[in-house]
């Protein structure tokens, strides 16, 4: 990759492989705020990493001309966290949908959020695995019968990302709409600035499986108060929200988790011998 | 540019203005060249041309108001700070809006939505400035998004509407 030493449009932070998502997908949108965020901090594509699991949303770093990775469903952020340890110079970013955040890599998210680790975290959340054709996700509401696999709907109560952010000990917390391009763009900028771990919730219409989610543009507003960075605030703030609230709720002043990996013992050659597959 | 009291959109200079329409202006154009991919992507071709087409006119537009002093450093560098972050004064296309089966018919009327709001949200800022140079220079901005808005409802005049079905897809993503 060349060194870059001017500022680059957001433009310029993308790879030219074209997307396929479906258009109308919110995902478009985020793709763009990404872009709009690297642009506005003038980072350097060899500064920027960007991981993600699987599924539609999981495939944006293909089409980022920065380091990527698209690992395995669930598992972008024990990777994103080994990366950041390794490289803490790096800015990396970590991006997926929420069955991937949320469901198999539900335990992952709790112990990001505690570890702490200097991660930006954005989920493009639209309640639904868009990419296996539209089964029910853990912020699927209880009654949405359209799921051919839930019938009836799931009858479950939706997980609530933010609030287990919260409780977890995520640093920063917000929540934006794909819908307004620029103002996730600026949020993202923010949560990239904080220390610890950001968490971005960002409301991504799946217009294939849950074409009545092309109403959440009109359903999302910015939140009636500033955020703040005492929990038992936030706690409560995020428990009587309404789902589209927009805006940074949390702000926290943990330190970071910034362990410093000591030197390994055995070099590459010890490491090789014991991988070694036994010939028979 | 700041809102005082949620109503008013004030913007303190000329440099500003221009500032604020080169973003408007490219944010625009590049919007278009992705909904042109999207659309080729999806095998909608005649939609893909027809938006390429925009994504040109807004390359036009570009320039016209870098000929008028718009800086593009200054306009990448500060939209935060011009408060562009608000919702509902782009003038590009919602992401939401648009579907692999559309038709130019739709096309247009997306494209007229979003030049509307560029009329508005000049004429606003006309309204609401002191600043006399700022004034006339948000009057003519708003005169040129008004020819934008005119040449494409010529445009739509001349498009068949769709059918009510134009959406219907005998082999639909959704059916598993
Ligand atoms: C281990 C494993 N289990 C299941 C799958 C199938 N799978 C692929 S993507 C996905 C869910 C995608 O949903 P989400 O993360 O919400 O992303 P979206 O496609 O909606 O953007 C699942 C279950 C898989 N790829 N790997
Ligand atoms: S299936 Fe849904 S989530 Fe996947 S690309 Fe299409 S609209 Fe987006």
């Amino acid at each position: 990759m060349d060194v870059e030493t001017t500022q680059l449009a957001p433009k310029q932070y993308k790879s030219g492989l074209k997307p396929v998502w479906c258009p109308g997908c919110g995902d478009f949108g985020v793709l763009s705020s990404i872009t709009r965020a690297l642009s506005v901090l003038g980072l350097r594509r060899e500064e920027v990493a960007v991981i993600s699991g699987i599924g539609c949303s999981s495939r944006i770093p293909a089409y980022l001309d920065v380091y990527g990775f698209h690992a395995v469903h669930g598992r972008a952020l024990p990777l994103a966290t080994g990366l950041k340890i390794a490289r803490p110079d790096l800015t990396v970013l970590v991006a997926g949908g929420d069955g991937d955040g949320f469901s198999i890599g539900g335990n992952h998210f709790m112990h990001a959020c505690r570890r702490n680790t200097d991660l930006t975290y954005i989920v493009m959340d639209n309640q639904v695995y868009g990419m296996t054709k539209g089964q029910a996700s853990p912020t699927t509401d209880p009654d949405w019968e359209a799921g051919k696999l839930t019938p009836g709907g799931t009858g479950i109560n939706p997980f609530q990302p933010l609030v287990i952010a919260l409780a977890s000990g995520a640093n920063f917390i917000a929540r934006c709409s794909s819908s307004d391009p620029n103002g996730t763009a600026q949020t993202i900028v923010e949560a990239i600035q904080h220390p610890g771990f950001s968490f971005v919730q960002i409301l991504s219409p799946c217009v294939t499986f849950r074409p009545e989610q092309r109403q959440w543009k009109n359903l999302v507003h910015p939140a009636p108060v500033e955020p703040t960075d005492d929990p038992a605030r936030a706690a409560r703030r995020l428990l009587t929200d309404d789902a589209y609230f927009t805006g940074v709720l949390y702000l926290g002043q943990r330190a970071p988790n910034e362990p410093v990996p000591k030197q390994s013992r055995d070099g590459i050659a010890a490491l090789e011998e014991e991988f070694k597959v036994a010939s028979t | 540019m700041h809102r005082p009291d949620d109503k008013g959109l004030i913007i303190g200079s000329t440099d500003e203005l221009l500032a604020h329409a080169m973003a408007i202006e490219m944010e625009a154009a590049e919007r278009y060249e992705e909904l042109a991919d999207q659309m080729e992507m999806h095998n909608n071709p005649e939609v893909a041309e027809l938006f390429s087409k925009l994504a040109e006119i807004e390359g036009k537009h570009i320039q016209q108001v870098r000929d008028l002093g718009g800086d593009d450093e200054l306009s990448l560098k500060t939209r935060w700070k011009y408060g562009w972050a608000e919702p509902g004064v782009s003038e590009a296309p919602d992401y939401e809006d648009v579907h692999y089966l559309m038709q130019p018919y739709h096309a247009v009327s997306l494209a007229l939505r979003a030049e509307r709001r560029a009329v508005s949200f000049f004429v606003e800022v006309g309204e609401q400035s002191e600043d006399e140079e700022v004034v006339a220079m948000a009057a003519r901005l708003a005169q040129d998004e008004r020819n934008h808005v005119t040449l494409l409802e010529e445009w739509l005049n001349i498009l068949p509407e769709p059918d009510e079905d134009w959406a219907d897809d005998p082999d639909p993503p959704a059916e598993g």
